[in-house]
């Protein structure tokens, strides 16, 4: 639905803009050229996209998911000790992170589900810190190799597009580091039911 | 030969190996994962005919300018391109949204160019926030999320600083 708003918005605000500046042919052509332009980054995407999915499926088959997942336990049972006290969810946990690791999205929300549906047992819907701090793990990104992103960039003739990951991966550190600050200090001084 | 493109005939070689050695059908799995990327593929191809239209009119009308232009005194206290505002609006609502106007970005301002790069790393830092928020919290049947939302809205703007900083890091200023 909000991106239902977002669209509206934009193409109204482009009629709106093109009329007041006079340059609604410039609009209308924009609108034709965007859509086909959809298409070809599309298919410019696809081969990348294809073939790293098909390379991080190859890595999930060979055990390096429950690699990366053994790697994780110490660190997440010293972050949420009260879940961690439940062997399940921290399987599903750890679990979630390895496969947000590996960029199987996909795998990655059912399992991180799983495990936010047994924090969230007898707290009558109300989120418990360390729940708190599970989702905004998940919506901090933290991926090894973002293939999308990788074939975003071929299609837009980068000739290396994985040269990022360096930066990515800095990025995302800095910014789970914030998030998880972030939680933890808005959770102080307040009782956890 | 430069270092980097020994990357990733390597990485392909290497997992490969690893597969046969830890005795996994290594091509099936190849070609398994293959399919589900274009399952993803597939997925977004709609949404980006959407977005791609609406993102090119709203350049053509000189609103993105504008839009950016808004908010550039914030962004340069921050370190962020103005040029990016637009995604960083889009992304915690809609990773394909994200996708189309990073592209955008990329196809204007140069795949390699500072711009290009930190769309890029924006759009590999963070997630898309308000649909994860609402998929974990919708099915632990959770209404009251507390400091969820401004703690994710506080790591996607770090994201964002730290996708301008670690650029500038390991490339220059372009």
């Amino acid at each position: 639905m909000e991106m239902t708003w977002v669209w509206t918005g934009m193409v109204t605000l482009s009629l709106l803009f093109g009329l007041a500046s006079g340059r609604l042919d410039a609009v209308a052509n924009a609108a034709l050229e965007g859509a086909r332009s959809a298409i070809e980054l599309s298919i410019s995407m696809a081969g990348v996209l294809c073939l790293w999915s098909g390379v991080m499926e190859i890595m999930n088959a060979c055990g390096l998911s429950e690699g990366l997942a053994k790697l994780f336990r110490p660190f997440l049972r010293k972050l949420l000790p009260n879940a961690c006290r439940d062997g399940e969810t921290l399987a599903a946990i750890s679990a979630n992170v390895s496969a947000n690791l590996l960029g199987l999205g996909n795998a990655a929300t059912p399992l991180g589900i799983r495990a936010a549906r047994r924090m969230a047992r007898g707290c009558n819907g109300t989120a418990s810190n360390e729940l708190c701090l599970l989702v905004v793990l998940n919506t901090a990104s933290i991926q090894l190799i973002p293939a999308t992103i990788a074939s975003v960039r071929a299609a837009a003739g980068c000739q290396t597009p994985f040269d990022i990951l360096p930066a990515v991966w800095l990025a995302s550190v800095l910014s789970v580091a914030a998030g998880l600050l972030a939680a933890w200090l808005l959770s102080r001084g307040r009782v956890e039911q | 030969m430069n270092l980097s493109s020994l990357v990733i005939p390597v990485l392909l070689s290497a997992v490969a190996v690893y597969g046969l050695g830890k005795r996994v059908d290594v091509y099936s799995a190849l070609t398994h994962g293959a399919e589900e990327g274009l399952a993803v593929l597939l997925r977004i191809v709609p949404a980006l005919v959407g977005l791609l239209t609406a993102v090119s009119m709203f350049r053509a009308s000189g609103a993105m300018e504008w839009l950016s232009g808004v908010f550039a005194p914030v962004l340069e206290l921050l370190g962020i391109p103005p040029e990016t505002a637009p995604l960083m609006l889009v992304r915690p609502v809609s990773g394909n949204g994200a996708l189309a106007v990073a592209s955008d970005l990329m196809d204007s301002h140069g795949a390699d160019s500072y711009v290009g790069r930190v769309a890029a790393v924006m759009l590999g830092s963070t997630e898309t926030t308000f649909y994860t928020i609402a998929v974990y919290f919708g099915s632990a049947g959770i209404t009251k999320t507390r400091h969820t939302v401004p703690a994710a809205l506080v790591a996607d703007l770090a994201g964002f600083a730290a996708a301008a900083l670690a650029v500038r890091v390991f490339f220059g200023n372009g």
